[in-house]
């Protein structure tokens, strides 16, 4: 016996036991079932069936969501899964000063989501910074309508995930950089291999597990955006709400006195759906990398 | 620190080289702290200069800290930040006893069910909370927590993955040492406090530094579960802030910049072990 008393380790286990059955198992079980009932938050709650999976199939509004969610996916895959990368190569020498260059590259990453947004919407403004430096270096006429245009808005948020992301998974990326086999680098170095040539034939290949980590994560998370859109637009969505992401749609309908819970958990049912093959895949990596 | 020129092979760098990467450097620089250096800038211009000017200027004309004496009058902001700081208590108090003490049992205890528990938390990790969201909040409500700042803080208290991270910190001390203490007749609660916690300081200064981050920027849970203008917490009070006031840039900016400048100066306070286990290796997605 490792301790005199059997319930020791349950004792400390035990709160981290209360909150993962009250928080996460109990509300996962519970999601699935109000699915299938017309809950709302006071009274309400009748079985109805498939009915609020039906209603999603005619759902403008949650083809609209759908479709910004693969727009967002395809277009922050690539570039989350190299730009960081590429900066991780930049930030890794020690260079003098390299540590303030480190911290501030990460320091989108740890202010809020809402407050980079704010600042997006200040700087993507009609009469924002980046309207008229383009128009006082000649490149516009008129202010682009970064934030009320359906496709301009859905791209300013998809640039500030990007923005937003790049210290994130850069650190990702300086952590599998340490075990990258430098002996190689100074070979392919003695053979006469360019800056270029080395980052392709020794770095890539050497991060490759990490990149597919790292894409994962994107993917993950371009499915879950919701503050950027929600700031940029201002709670609306967007004309028509047509900016809305699939996590803005769960707010919205689960939010309030006349929220619609049943259709809510419905949606979020959907969400696990679409994360849950990526996210299988990233705790695969993660056992594997242990 | 030796100049890191004077290393050899692979860690020389030329000083063409060392050129290119400074300009590099510089222009990420400008990308990733121009947006926040702007809206500094926007929050100390005053009233008589233009902040919607065609040529725009970087360095206000004549620097004021009205707009920050403006905008706590506007909006409860310091109201805001206590409340947010509150919660942000809570979050890492909960995280870190919580994680530890379970981590510790995981790793080290050898009880009947450890399958089971360590199980069901990896299963916890394919489930992203905005699936839970509407169900936690009908919890929260059922407790009596809605509309008040432990309902704010209560779900994310002990997250599953920090219990995984402190577990993987604890497993990596050797059993050597343990078994000796084992031996000795140590109680489990000794060996916690004399042999685990100093050898994983290291992942608990993370896990306080991340979950103090999460919580201070967590916008969505806060905005379900608040209705009261009182409880804001920064997040969500600075989201009705730009929604409307957003006719004044200046009050803003100074609203963003109070939100901001905390969790920077902690970062920046805190950084070195963050870093430092980045390079160990220590810190993964």
């Amino acid at each position: 016996m490792t301790h005199k008393r059997w319930f020791t380790p349950w004792l400390l286990v035990a709160p981290a036991v209360v909150w993962l059955v009250t928080f996460s198992a109990v509300p996962a079980v519970n999601t699935l079932i109000l699915s299938f009932t017309n809950a709302k938050p006071l009274g309400g709650g009748q079985f109805i069936g498939l009915d609020n999976y039906t209603r999603m199939l005619s759902d403008d509004q949650l083809i609209d969501a759908l479709t910004n969610s693969i727009v967002y996916m395809v277009v922050c895959l690539p570039l989350l899964t190299f730009l960081p990368l590429l900066l991780a190569v930049l930030v890794e020498k020690k260079l003098r000063g390299i540590t303030f260059f480190r911290v501030a590259f990460y320091t989108p990453v740890i202010a809020s989501a809402v407050v980079v947004a704010v600042i997006w919407g200040w700087l993507l403004n009609d009469r924002g910074l980046i309207n008229g430096l383009a128009e006082q270096l000649g490149f516009l006429k008129e202010p682009l309508p970064f934030l009320t245009d359906r496709w301009l808005l859905l791209f300013s948020a998809i640039s500030l995930t990007i923005w937003k992301g790049l210290g994130y998974y850069m650190v990702i990326y300086m952590s599998a950089l340490g075990n990258v086999n430098r002996e190689l680098h100074e070979a392919a170095a003695v053979d006469g291999a360019g800056p270029v040539r080395r980052f392709f034939s020794v770095t890539v290949p050497g991060v490759r597990n990490t990149m597919l980590l790292v894409s994962v994560l994107i993917t993950v998370s371009a499915l879950r955006v919701f503050s950027e859109l929600y700031i940029l637009s201002n709670g609306t969505g967007g004309v028509g709400g047509a900016d809305m992401s699939l996590v803005m749609l769960i707010q919205l309908y689960g939010q309030g006195l006349t929220g619609q819970l049943g259709y809510a958990s419905a949606l979020s049912v959907l969400l696990f759906v679409v994360t849950v093959g990526p996210m299988l895949v990233l705790t695969r990596l993660n056992r594997k990398g242990a | 620190m030796t100049v890191a020129g004077k290393a050899r092979g692979f860690n020389s760098v030329s000083p063409t080289e060392k050129v290119i990467r400074y300009v590099l450097l510089a222009l990420v620089l400008v990308i990733t702290i121009g947006p926040f250096l702007w809206q500094l800038s926007t929050s100390l211009k005053s009233v008589t200069e233009d902040v919607f000017t065609r040529t725009p200027s970087f360095v206000p004309q004549d620097p004021t800290l009205a707009n920050y004496a403006e905008v706590t009058e506007t909006i409860p902001v310091i109201g805001y930040a206590a409340n947010s700081l509150f919660v942000a208590v809570l979050v890492v108090a909960g995280n870190t006893i919580g994680a530890t003490l379970a981590g510790f049992a995981l790793a080290k205890l050898e009880f009947r069910g450890s399958k089971l528990v360590l199980g069901l938390l990896l299963a916890t990790l394919v489930l992203p909370g905005e699936v839970t969201l509407i169900s936690q909040y009908v919890i929260v409500r059922g407790l009596g927590f809605a509309d008040s700042l432990v309902g704010v803080a209560l779900p994310g208290a002990i997250q599953m993955l920090n219990v995984l991270l402190m577990r993987t910190a604890f497993q990596s001390i050797p059993k050597e040492i343990d078994s000796a203490a084992i031996i000795d007749g140590a109680t489990a609660w000794q060996r916690l406090i004399h042999i685990g916690l100093p050898n994983v300081r290291g992942m608990l200064s993370v896990i306080v530094i991340f979950s103090f981050i999460y919580a201070w920027d967590d916008f969505l849970w806060p905005l379900l579960v608040l209705t009261d203008p009182d409880k804001y917490t920064l997040t969500v009070g600075l989201q009705y802030l730009s929604g409307t006031f957003s006719n004044n840039p200046r009050l803003i900016a100074a609203g963003t910049m109070l939100a901001f400048l905390p969790i920077v100066a902690m970062f920046a306070f805190f950084q070195r072990f963050f870093f430092r286990g980045v390079e160990a290796g220590a810190i993964k997605g």
